[in-house]
């Protein structure tokens, strides 16, 4: 089986046990539409090198079953699914994780470093490790790693801190570059379409105007596919 | 090993298909030349599904978009980068040069930034203004026909100014402003300088009935798939292939060196074919090199014989000296009442809608020659790197930064967008003892001996850095925002980019009257061999602080109508 689909089948065995927790558990059609949508291979302007070195990646296997479980978990604790779009499982960050990890080696030792502390400090104390604590416990543990100072350079911080904040990257950022994540963001671009200024509401709100002067400078979107002519001395005339 | 040689002679050899390269090939075959094109890497059309990354969504690669391979992110058009695998580049005296290329049918063209500025008159002979460097043997009134013809053929948008150093052009009209780009006229005027409508090589009005219009996705750097964008390889090449001359194309074939014979005139070149690693020759009469300007200076150097010892045209010693690039500086400041946007599609063209040209006069300040600062932000597409540090400008209200649940979606809906980043780009004062040569030590996979490179910026460019980092910081307190970082300090050299950076590299192959003192010619033919010509940026003799492809191209066509009428002429 390819990497990618045992990947998938653990991750769908552990949101099916309930591992990816409360609320939101994935209705079986939106599992495979994702399945169906995101697993196949996408044409996306590879050189044949560039494909040959994704392929590699993908056939390693860098996290085992467990670190992977954990990183489900703990990246639905991030990013809580969400009632109408979903979480990080729909988004596929656990195999973006993954992915990064090998795409990016010196990811590893902090993500497979915090993974370990994270069990280390739940198995000490509540005698269990991080992946099946209560969500009391989880949170708990969360909560003296989540935040950091600013002030302090992101690689003077403790490593738990660094670690929490490079999977809190990761999730955030698997998520809102994923389908489901793009569309709860609200993003509207990447596809064909006619700027014409921003909203007039907009502009309102924020107590801006176009001058009519700089306007004269602009495009007449309602003659764009007249062909350019122009006078000798560069006025348009179209 | 044997060489293989091609029968076929050619009226002109081109190597290399970007803006230099692809405008000669235009030129030369309208003119009904039969013309051979040399270019290292390979085919390239963003049209071909193959190909095109323009419109894909980041999830559909697996690193999201992260720059891992593709050194501006995945969806970026190069094939190649700041270091490609088996063709090294070395530094020299512990300096740096970054140098960065593409190896593709129409160059670094494809995924260029298509900031299209023509020099003005001042930028051809700012010696006489200040005294430093050198002025070019030509001037602005050489160049104007050239530049009013580019316009037509290629087509910019941009608006007209009458500023005395920004000539203005045929333009096509400027897309309206951004959000973002609004608060920056208001935050540009406040302090007085001067803010206009970009000019930018996009298609914002039909130009002919080959190229598309553009449909404003923001992603030309992605190469556009309805050619609406200004690239060497659908804007030049393929046209050429269509007009009456024959063009035949040679892709992933390397050029070692420009041939010669017992005159020591150029013959053609010779070429490795990546495909089978053997070596092959190139007839021609003319060769015109158009490989960038540092990959012309090292074809060049490679190129020695018995009657050119120091490497082809290279006399004077001064092939790959004089390389200089752009000076440039960044930062960027987050605007709380950009916070909390509507979100609606602001793509736009694949750049900024306005930007600011220099606006000072150097004589009141400690640093010589302008800079023109160029404006970024907006709701930009998801990409890898989105989300980091999600809530990091909480420090500035005094709330904790971190967290984990539900508030991170809000975290991410209340700051997308509310970013503002700016970057100068300046004039440096070309020196002599700036260049790349060839390195003894090293070859690279085709073995041939590869570039070394020397460059020390000079306290001119420094405080011309200084100089920005603080418009900046004052644009962004203007704007009610907070600055971002901190200021860079003298150790930092200010914020000032390494040399190469900025990805405008000129110079190498200097225009001149006197041969000890230049390599080229007014019609960038060398001085010592009149049957090759460099339509690069090497012949630049310096580059204001206006981006250089536009004048490369006007440069190349003028070069290019020189060698037709010279060939007519048989001069040469
Ligand atoms: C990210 C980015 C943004 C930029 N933005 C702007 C901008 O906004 N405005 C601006 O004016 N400029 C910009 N530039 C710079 C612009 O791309 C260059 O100035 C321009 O492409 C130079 O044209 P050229 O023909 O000299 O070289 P290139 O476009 O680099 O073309 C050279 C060609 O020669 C080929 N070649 C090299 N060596 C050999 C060899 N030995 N044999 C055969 N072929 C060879 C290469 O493969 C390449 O295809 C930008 C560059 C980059 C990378
Ligand atoms: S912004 Fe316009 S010109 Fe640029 S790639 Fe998109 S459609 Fe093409």
């Amino acid at each position: 089986m390819d990497r990618r689909d045992s990947l998938r089948s653990l991750l769908l065995g552990s949101v099916a046990g309930g591992l990816a927790l409360h609320g939101c558990k994935p209705a079986d059609n939106e599992i495979a539409d994702a399945l169906g949508t995101q697993a196949e291979e996408h044409l996306f302007g590879r050189t044949p090198e560039e494909k040959e070195q994704i392929a590699k990646l993908r056939a390693e296997a860098f996290f085992n079953d467990h670190e992977l479980e954990t990183i489900v978990v703990l990246a639905s604790r991030i990013l809580p699914p969400h009632p109408e779009f979903g979480g990080p499982v729909e988004a596929e960050v656990p195999e973006f994780i993954e992915f990064m990890a090998k795409d990016i080696p010196e990811l590893q030792t902090t993500l497979r470093g915090g993974l370990m502390w994270l069990d280390h400090q739940s198995n000490t104390q509540y005698g269990i490790e991080f992946k099946g604590a209560t969500e009391d416990q989880q949170k708990a543990l969360m909560d003296t790693i989540a935040f950091y100072d600013p002030e302090v350079r992101g690689d003077e911080r403790p490593l738990e801190i660094q670690f929490f904040s490079l999977m809190r990257n990761l999730t955030v950022c698997g998520y809102y570059t994923s389908k489901v994540g793009i569309a709860e963001l609200g993003y509207k671009g990447n596809s064909p379409n006619v700027w014409d200024g921003v909203p007039q509401e907009v502009l309102d709100k924020h107590g801006m105007a176009y001058e009519e002067e700089w306007l004269a400078k602009c495009v007449d979107q309602s003659r764009r596919n007249e062909t350019a002519e122009w006078d000798e001395e560069g006025n348009l005339l179209t | 090993m044997q060489i293989k040689e091609n029968p076929t002679v050619y009226d002109a050899i081109i190597v290399g298909s970007g803006a230099g390269g692809g405008m000669a090939t235009k030129v030369l075959a309208d003119a009904g030349l039969k013309v051979a094109v040399v270019e290292a890497g390979p085919f390239f059309d963003p049209k071909n599904p193959e190909q095109q990354t323009q419109l894909k969504w980041p999830y559909e690669s697996p690193r999201r978009g992260a720059g891992t391979v593709r050194d501006f992110g995945e969806f970026d058009a190069a094939y190649g980068g700041w270091e490609i695998e088996g063709e090294p580049y070395t530094r020299k005296d512990g300096t740096q040069f970054d140098w960065f290329r593409s190896h593709m049918l129409g160059g670094r063209t494809n995924h260029w930034g298509r900031i299209s500025l023509r020099f003005g008159p001042l930028d051809f002979k700012h010696k006489d203004v200040d005294g430093l460097g050198d002025n070019w043997p030509i001037g602005y009134e050489d160049v104007k026909p050239y530049y009013d013809k580019v316009d037509k053929l290629i087509g910019v948008f941009g608006s007209k100014e009458n500023l005395p150093n920004e000539p203005d052009g045929f333009f096509l009209p400027a897309p309206k402003p951004r959000l973002h780009e609004l608060y920056y006229i208001k935050a540009a005027r406040k302090s007085g300088i001067t803010v206009i409508p970009s000019r930018l090589s996009m298609l914002t009005k039909r130009i002919n009935e080959d190229r598309g219009v553009c449909f404003y996705c923001g992603q030309c750097s992605r190469a556009c798939q309805v050619h609406a964008d200004f690239s060497a390889g659908t804007c030049l090449i393929f046209p050429a292939q269509k007009s009456r001359g024959q063009v035949d194309l040679f892709v992933n074939c390397v050029v070692r060196e420009v041939t010669t014979n017992e005159e020591g005139r150029a013959t053609g070149v010779s070429y490795i074919n990546k495909e089978d690693r053997k070596e092959y020759t190139l007839k021609g009469k003319v060769v015109v090199l158009a490989a960038s300007a540092c990959s012309s200076a090292r074809i060049l150097l490679n190129s020695k014989s018995k009657q050119h010892p120091n490497g082809l045209g290279n006399g004077s010693d001064l092939v790959g000296k004089y390389l200089h690039d752009s000076t440039g500086s960044s930062r960027a400041g987050f605007i709380p009442d950009l916070m909390n946007r509507d979100i609606y599609n602001e793509d736009g063209v694949g750049g900024m809608h306005v930007y600011s040209p220099w606006w000072l006069d150097n004589r009141k300040l400690d640093f010589p020659r302008g800079y023109h600062i160029e404006v970024w932000g907006g709701m930009g597409m998801p990409n890898y790197g989105f989300g980091f540090d999600v809530n990091e400008f909480n420090k500035f209200f005094g709330l904790p930064t971190g967290g984990y649940g539900d508030q991170l979606r809000a975290d991410v809906k209340k700051y997308y967008g509310a970013v503002v980043g700016f970057g100068g780009r300046g004039e440096p004062i070309a020196l002599k003892d700036n260049y790349c040569e060839i390195d003894p030590t090293t070859v690279d996979q085709f073995g041939i001996p590869v570039l070394r490179f020397h460059y020390k910026w000079s306290d001119h460019e420094r405080k011309q850095a200084r100089h920005m980092q603080s418009t900046f910081e004052e644009l962004i307190h203007n704007m009610g925002g907070e600055v971002l970082g901190n200021t860079p300090s003298a150790e930092q050299d200010y914020g000032l980019a390494a040399p190469g950076r900025i990805i405008h590299e000129v110079g190498t192959t200097r225009m001149g009257d006197d041969p000890k003192t230049s390599v080229t010619n007014r019609y960038q033919q060398l001085h010592e061999v009149d049957n090759v010509f460099i339509t690069d940026a090497g012949p630049f003799v310096s580059q204001g602080d206006k981006n250089c492809t536009w004048t490369i191209l006007a440069l190349s066509m003028r070069a290019s109508e020189y060698i037709v009428d010279q060939l007519k002429q048989q001069n040469i």
